[in-house]
């Protein structure tokens, strides 16, 4: 996958209390939870952002609470992709059940500043600054979770090798 | 080559003799667990996947506790969501208000969940049960969802790291301070996707409340599993509870460890995270003075029955500062009726505190206790994020329950020495 947008940097530690506070979890509704997304640490966020703009973030992005309403509330604002040094594990595996973007990479993200624009390309982790001409490359996924990553989601995959998975 | 108890556990659930670090593996789930807010969601993906029946309707738990009793009306619907689920399927372990508890405090205590268990939960502090010699882990709904149809979650083996913890608890120190000195240490990403096996003598003496807390907050530092070797207090505790069969297993001699960490629990005392990060660990003495406008006693990390009843020494003979609300929340129904039956509950109520029937409340925010802008806390808790509590820019301190009793009395952070 090919995502071309706008950059909105966070620091480490993003946590799930941040990205969605507990107090609007008595809704499942993806859009009312994107109109509160990280809305803690920056309450316009959700206005601000545009279709396809991209999130790059510090270390341990998503730490804290399992709930998936965190990585669906990123994805209904119209972010595309999240980059991020390291993803807190239960996160991760969200992000990728839920089929939103996320590439991994430590080496030198934290020079992207807000307002720049960058190009991604999701299958060879090539993260392209157009702003600064940097390029940067993501950890590749494992196998498995490319298939995952392919199939839609975790459920899309569970039914396309139901047989194996139901032995 | 020798394998951790983690790696066991997976190997057995995955059918295989040997499984090391970085594999990838599909797993056989003894119990899958949501609650009323990841519950409906995985429900919500149960029905779209076009499934019927889920696996095994005596292997699942829905345990409504974040938000319920109700707190709202889209609350009451979330609820709502989970029962008519449990009954379509006939969900065997599915506890309405009344009978409930905080999760992590009442599968182990119903004996639901038992040693050599592989346990997923839509619920990150499902690593609590690690407690009990069993692999236990927080996942999201629709791992959840997959997991209810399938009876299958998927896993990369996780590096271990051992903590080894040697020496005798000074006094006021509880397995919170453990974990809450660990978290300090590592950070908290410090264990980030990997098992954090804790052992070592000092350990020994702990009780199973107190092992509970440690494990819960594995996922404070990042871990993918807390674990404890099942030991004589763990069987002992599994006894009565069990109603299957449960295996034992125990890490080898010559098992691979990423790290190994050794602590002397004689350097540490009571411990207290500041805002706003679980890692902010200081000793008590440091924060000592500041002023507080409530004290919150419960949530799965310590709402059990050893811990009301250390809360309650402290308490015992003192009131409550004026203007601190102290806020007392048991576990499970249960630890409710022992402090009943203790003569705990008294003690708390004649010293001025509220003490309510289980939910987590106020924990994650959610109601029963939520705080103003400026206003802080002093919690038993496991978080201490922005906004966890409340008002953004209010603040969560996390103590043990002794130093939250004596702080409550004082009306600012204390040292249970001062009061006791
Ligand atoms: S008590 Fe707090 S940490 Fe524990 S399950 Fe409830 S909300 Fe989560």
């Amino acid at each position: 996958m090919k995502f071309k947008g706008r950059v909105w940097t966070f620091k480490d530690n993003i946590d799930t209390d941040v990205i969605i506070p507990a107090r609007y979890l008595n809704t499942t509704n993806s859009h009312e939870l994107a109109a509160h997304c990280m809305e803690d640490i920056d309450p316009d966020f959700a206005n601000k952002v545009n279709q396809g703009d991209i999130i790059v973030a510090g270390k341990n992005f998503g730490c804290g609470s399992s709930r998936e309403h965190a990585p669906l509330a990123i994805k209904s604002t119209g972010i595309s992709c999240v980059i991020a040094k390291s993803f807190a594990r239960i996160f991760y595996r969200n992000a990728i059940n839920i089929g939103l973007p996320i590439l991994e990479c430590d080496g030198g993200i934290e020079e992207i500043a807000s307002g720049d624009e960058l190009e991604i390309n999701t299958d060879e982790g090539i993260i392209t600054n157009l702003t600064t001409g940097k390029v940067y490359t993501a950890k590749p996924f494992p196998e498995f979770i490319k298939e995952i990553i392919n199939a839609g989601g975790l459920l899309n995959y569970a039914k396309k090798v139901d047989s194996k998975c139901s032995q | 080559m020798g394998m951790t108890i983690t790696e066991k556990i997976f190997a057995k659930h995955a059918g295989k003799s040997f499984v090391e670090p970085g594999e990838l593996i599909m797993v056989n789930v003894d119990i899958a667990l949501a609650n009323d807010i990841t519950g409906p969601v995985a429900i919500e993906e149960f029905k779209k996947s076009g499934a019927q029946k889920v696996f095994d309707r005596e292997k699942i738990a829905l345990i409504p506790d974040h938000f319920a009793p109700n707190k709202d009306i889209k609350s009451a619907e979330l609820c709502k969501t989970l029962r008519d689920f449990a009954k379509e399927q006939q969900i065997v372990h599915y506890y309405e208000v009344g009978r409930m508890g905080i999760e992590h405090a009442l599968l182990p205590e119903q004996g639901i969940v038992l040693p050599g268990d592989v346990v997923i939960g839509a619920d990150s502090h499902t690593c609590t049960y690690g407690a009990l010699g069993a692999f236990s882990t927080g996942v999201g709904s629709t791992d959840l969802a997959f997991a209810m149809i399938t009876g299958k979650c998927w896993f990369k083996v996780p590096e271990t790291i051992k903590f080894i913890y040697h020496g005798k608890l000074n006094p006021w120190v509880t397995g919170k301070d453990l974990i809450l000195h660990t978290i300090g240490d590592i950070g908290v990403d410090g264990a980030l996707y990997k098992a954090m096996e804790f052992t070592g003598d000092a350990l020994s003496n702990l009780t199973m409340d107190e092992r509970f807390t440690m494990t819960n907050m594995a996922i404070e530092a990042g871990g993918k599993n807390g674990i404890m070797e099942a030991d004589n207090i763990t069987l002992e505790y599994v006894k009565d509870r069990a109603k299957r069969p449960y295996e034992v297993f125990k890490s080898d001699e010559d098992a691979r460890y990423s790290e190994i960490i050794d602590y002397n629990v004689e350097e540490i005392g009571p411990k207290i995270a500041l805002p706003h990060l679980p890692e902010n660990v200081v000793d008590v003495e440091e924060a000592q003075g500041i002023e507080i406008d409530q004290v919150v006693i419960g949530s799965c990390t310590n709402g059990r029955l050893e811990d009301m009843r250390m809360a309650a020494r402290v308490i015992k003979g003192h009131k409550v500062h004026p203007y601190v609300r102290l806020i007392v929340i048991p576990a499970t129904q249960q630890v409710y009726q022992e402090m009943i039956k203790e003569g705990i509950t008294e003690i708390f109520i004649e010293a001025g505190a509220v003490v309510s029937t289980p939910t987590c409340g106020p924990c994650l925010g959610g109601y029963m206790g939520i705080l103003a802008k400026g206003e802080r806390a002093v919690a038993t808790t496991n978080r201490n994020f922005v906004g966890r509590m409340g008002h953004p820019e209010s603040e969560v301190y996390l103590s043990n329950p002794a130093v939250a009793a004596a702080s409550a009395i004082k009306g600012r952070i204390t040292h249970p020495r001062e009061v006791a």
